[in-house]
């Protein structure tokens, strides 16, 4: 990317602020997520009766749980799984999305067939689908990730599909055609490169819902085990405690909601990068 | 209009014939020879062999697909483990609750989404409205039962105002046990709401900005007017056909919201008979889930062109 | 009747605000025809949407200058803000006519809602009326045409109703945006016939606003010529094409087909017009004039009255010597 193009990414993170409130969040998050067992002052895993149940101090920024394990070290280790479920998400809905929807917009009878299977996937509501995956195939955070990750495939492949279609008709594409261009050629020269930004702005919101997606199922105890810190099972275990020690709610739930929101932040900001041609397939439905 | 309805009703039909022959291999992909998946393990051998030939599980797949079908349509879902009771009653014992907890909800969400999309268009580019907008995004990333246990802990265990769990059936205790729905359909309104607002918001402004209000305002008429008599109903037809897909997608969010309150409704049903491995129940309710949430998305469908007059000459 | 005076469009933060539209000025009387025509993207109609009072906002502002209607200051005002001072006898028509009709409300309604505000009726006597004007516009079985819907009816009658819409106000000025430009070729015929004899008819005045110099050259009384969000020529419109004063309407005038250019190759102006905020201190044309001067680059070039009624911005006009 040359210096003029990174800088036309960077504009409307500038010239909204709360936007680069959200990139700086999410990098927060990164880090943690990266240098975990550096960044967390104690083990996640330390279990210590004698201080369990305890509010926010000096020693024990976050408080601790009811078997004593810090809490601040636990979020900061529970970014892992969010990092890990987002980026899985984000990669599967990618790697299914995009090849199902560009093929079904350059095959238009294959299209056809294809689409109504997505139609057939949509009809069932997302967290039901993942609840039947994860019936089907045991709670793990594999299939978490992959129950997750069906859900958003559906809505990738129909903004691919859309996306590629009007791309399709557009008359550089035509002449391209016309001069005898084969697909493949097409594909990466023409409608690849135009799929990168709006797939970018699509990632944000896919990898900002899935962390309330991988919450949700991980307070039910459906999705990473109960082992693993993570955001939605401190969550889970914090359910008992939650009139004696508040601050068990407070800090895993802020995580998720600070995470989600940085992300939303950016996607909008992406969004409206956007060629005004694609803006309309990113409408509020996200 | 009417060729439109049935292609529509037809399409439908179809993807509904998809999605159960999906359903119906649920049973058959789960771990475990079928028979004991529908039974459970302490299933006795007479209980086998009538289940066995009801289903007829010895015939060749497409037939017992077939026959389920028959059943479904007769109303027969199957018979749950756990209650040792038709799905289907188990599933209509949980509809009351869960009903009125996506009714609220949408009542809340509507309320309060709408107006305030509405007012962050209208003062497009103000504080007001990137306070708004901004306030929408962050509730749109919290996750309702976040907002849930947040609510019972202020509300219920603090304040005391509302109940935390529970619902008594207000044809047994008066309208009165609608309280106890009130802090389950917040928690649920929480991030829709924060969706229909934005969606009202963009809506306004996309159509604020079409030609035809450049006439209106052209006549001389006052801004409310302008925004009353041609903003506002072309902007809502969009929002409208959004309407249906969140109540739809209510049926579906509800299932940790009522976990969260302890609601006998279907969402609780569905999680409590994972955890039981109570197969019928589970594919039953999917079930009936997807029908209602494809009949629901084809009802606003047909509504939405029923109030747009460009599409009743074609 | 309408006065507009060194009228400024400006979009950007009032430190740093970028001219869109600069200086316009220009008259209209009674009953007169003004053309102002000017390339893509020159601002005419962003000069049209100001005088009207619709600029967007939030975006573009009126940063300096005046226009009076029949004497009064309008400028920063609102269409309802002028009718509730009195002074709303102004219209506009603009160039999609299928985009600027409500799709989903009858014409009849939409033609009553301007009725209204304007004579105060409602109920049947604003129906009445709004048939009354179809009439006037000469739409076919206007009874009728009152239930339809905007996509009901073709191109030509759309525009026919968006007059009659314009007309509800007694307009004593009507802007027309390109009001025929997405027309078919006969149609443009018949509604720009009706234009010229509603302004006869009703001692309207109208600012009409083309690309197109045929157009102009049957239509108007007086044209004013815009480049680059300045008016850089005003004349009558013998004068205009038969004399021109400026490089760029002489350009202009030379890119146009005439019986006379038989099979050779037109003309053409090289370059592109600056764009908004780029324009130096010189003349806004100095890069792209074949007759340009080292002071064209520098300085402001004067606005001269080289004869009656006929005005150029240039330093070194034309002179007019040898007619076309």
């Amino acid at each position: 990317m040359s210096r003029d193009g990174a800088i036309l990414w960077l504009k409307p993170f500038i010239a909204r602020p709360i936007a680069l409130l959200g990139l700086g969040i999410l990098l927060g998050t990164m880090l943690a997520a990266t240098f975990a067992p550096w960044l967390a002052p104690y083990d996640p895993y330390a279990i210590d009766p004698s201080i369990r149940l305890t509010p926010p101090n000096a020693l024990h920024w976050f408080g601790t749980d009811q078997f004593g394990r810090d809490t601040l070290s636990r979020v900061i280790h529970s970014a892992r799984m969010a990092l890990l479920i987002g980026s899985g998400v984000v990669v599967f809905a990618l790697a299914t999305g995009v090849p199902i929807g560009v093929l079904s917009a350059l095959f238009p009878r294959l299209g056809h067939l294809l689409m109504r299977m997505v139609d057939v996937l949509m009809a069932f509501p997302s967290l039901l689908l993942a609840l039947g995956l994860i019936v089907v195939l045991g709670p793990s955070v594999a299939n978490a990730i992959l129950a997750i990750g069906l859900g958003y495939m559906t809505t990738t492949t129909r903004i691919v599909y859309g996306l590629t279609l009007r791309l399709r008709m557009e008359t550089y594409v035509e002449a391209s055609r016309s001069m005898g261009a084969g697909t493949a050629w097409l594909i990466g020269k023409h409608i690849l490169p135009n799929l990168v930004s709006p797939l970018l702005v699509q990632a944000s919101f896919v990898f900002a819902f899935a962390q309330l997606g991988a919450a949700s199922l991980d307070f039910l105890g459906l999705g990473a085990p109960p082992e693993i810190p993570s955001w939605g099972n401190m969550l889970a275990e914090s359910r008992t405690f939650i009139t004696r020690a508040p601050w068990l709610l407070f800090f895993p739930g802020m995580m998720i909601v600070a995470t989600a929101f940085s992300l939303n932040l950016v996607g909008d900001a992406l969004r409206d990068r956007l060629d005004p041609r694609f803006r309309q397939l990113f409408s509020e439905k996200g | 209009m009417w060729s439109y309805a049935l292609k529509r009703a037809a399409t439908t039909a179809v993807t509904l014939l998809a999605a159960s022959i999906i359903i119906f291999a649920f049973i058959h992909i789960v771990p475990g020879d079928p028979i004991y998946v529908l039974l459970g393990d302490t299933a006795t051998p007479d209980q086998i062999d009538a289940l066995r030939h009801q289903l007829g599980l010895d015939q060749p797949i497409i037939l017992q697909y077939l026959t389920w079908i028959g059943h479904v349509l007769e109303g027969n879902l199957g018979r749950s483990i756990f209650f040792q009771a038709p799905v289907l009653s188990v599933i209509a014992d949980g509809a009351e609750t869960s009903a009125l907890l996506a009714t609220m909800t949408m009542i809340w969400v509507t309320l309060i989404g709408v107006p305030i999309g509405m007012i962050a268009a209208v003062r497009h580019g103000t504080w007001l409205d990137q306070g708004l907008s901004g306030a929408a995004m962050l509730m749109a990333s919290i996750p309702t039962f976040w907002v849930g246990l947040y609510l019972i802990l202020i509300f219920a265990a603090w304040l005391g105002w509302f109940p935390s769990s529970g619902y008594p059936s207000i044809f047994e205790g008066g309208l009165v046990n609608l309280r106890y729905l009130v802090l389950p359909s917040l928690a649920l309104a929480a991030p829709n709401a924060a969706l229909i607002l934005r969606l009202t918001r963009a809506s306004m402004l996309d159509v604020s900005r079409e030609d035809y209000v450049r006439t209106a305002r052209a006549k001389g008429i006052r801004p409310w007017q302008v925004v009353v008599r041609h903003i506002l109903r072309n902007a809502l037809l969009a929002v409208v056909s959004a309407f249906g897909f969140t109540f739809a997608a209510l049926l579906s969010e509800a299932v940790v919201t009522e976990t969260v309150f302890a609601l006998p409704g279907i969402g609780r049903l569905v999680v409590q008979s994972i955890l039981r491995r109570d197969y019928p129940v589970i594919q039953g309710v999917i079930l009936v889930i997807v029908v209602v949430y494809l009949l629901i998305n084809l009802i606003v469908d047909l509504s939405y062109r029923l109030l747009d007059p460009r599409v009743e000459l074609q | 009747m309408l006065s507009v005076r060194d009228l400024t469009v400006s979009l950007g933060p009032e430190t740093a605000p970028v001219d869109i539209v600069a200086g316009v000025s220009f008259e209209l009387g009674k009953g007169e025809i003004l053309g102002l025509v000017g390339e893509s993207g020159c601002g005419k109609s962003m000069t049209s949407l100001a005088v009207m009072g619709l600029l967007p906002q939030p975006g573009p502002r009126i940063r300096a200058g005046r226009v009076l209607l029949e004497g009064c200051d309008v400028t920063q005002l609102q269409p309802w803000q002028r009718v509730e001072a009195g002074r709303g006898r102004m219209a506009m028509i603009f160039q999609e006519p299928m985009t600027s009709l409500n799709p989903v409300r009858r014409i009849g309604d939409q033609i009553a809602e301007a009725v209204r505000v304007h004579d105060r009726l409602s109920g049947p006597p604003a129906i009445d009326r709004a048939r009354e004007l179809l009439e006037q516009v000469r739409m076919p079985d206007p009874a009728m045409q009152l239930s339809a819907y905007p996509h009901q009816l073709s191109g030509g009658q759309r525009q026919r109703v968006m007059i009659a819409i314009a007309l509800a106000c007694r307009p004593q000025v009507l802007i027309a945006d390109e009001p025929t430009t997405a027309l078919d070729v006969t149609i443009q015929v018949q509604v720009l016939g009706l234009l010229r004899e509603l302004c006869n008819r009703l001692d309207m005045a109208m600012l009409f606003i083309t690309h197109d110099m045929g157009v102009i050259a049957q239509l108007a009384d007086r044209v004013s010529v815009m480049y680059a969000g300045r008016i850089v020529e005003t004349a009558g419109v013998e004068a205009l094409f038969g004399r021109p004063r400026h490089h760029y309407t002489r350009g202009l005038m030379d890119c146009m087909p005439s019986r006379n250019s038989g099979a050779r190759r037109l003309p053409t102006i090289a370059g592109q017009p600056p764009a908004p905020g780029t324009v130096g201190a010189g003349c806004v044309f100095a890069s792209r004039c074949a007759a340009v001067r080292e002071t064209c680059r520098t300085a402001a070039p004067p606005r001269a009255e080289v004869s009656r009624g006929h005005d150029v911005l240039c330093a070194f006009p034309l002179d007019g010597g040898e007619p076309r």
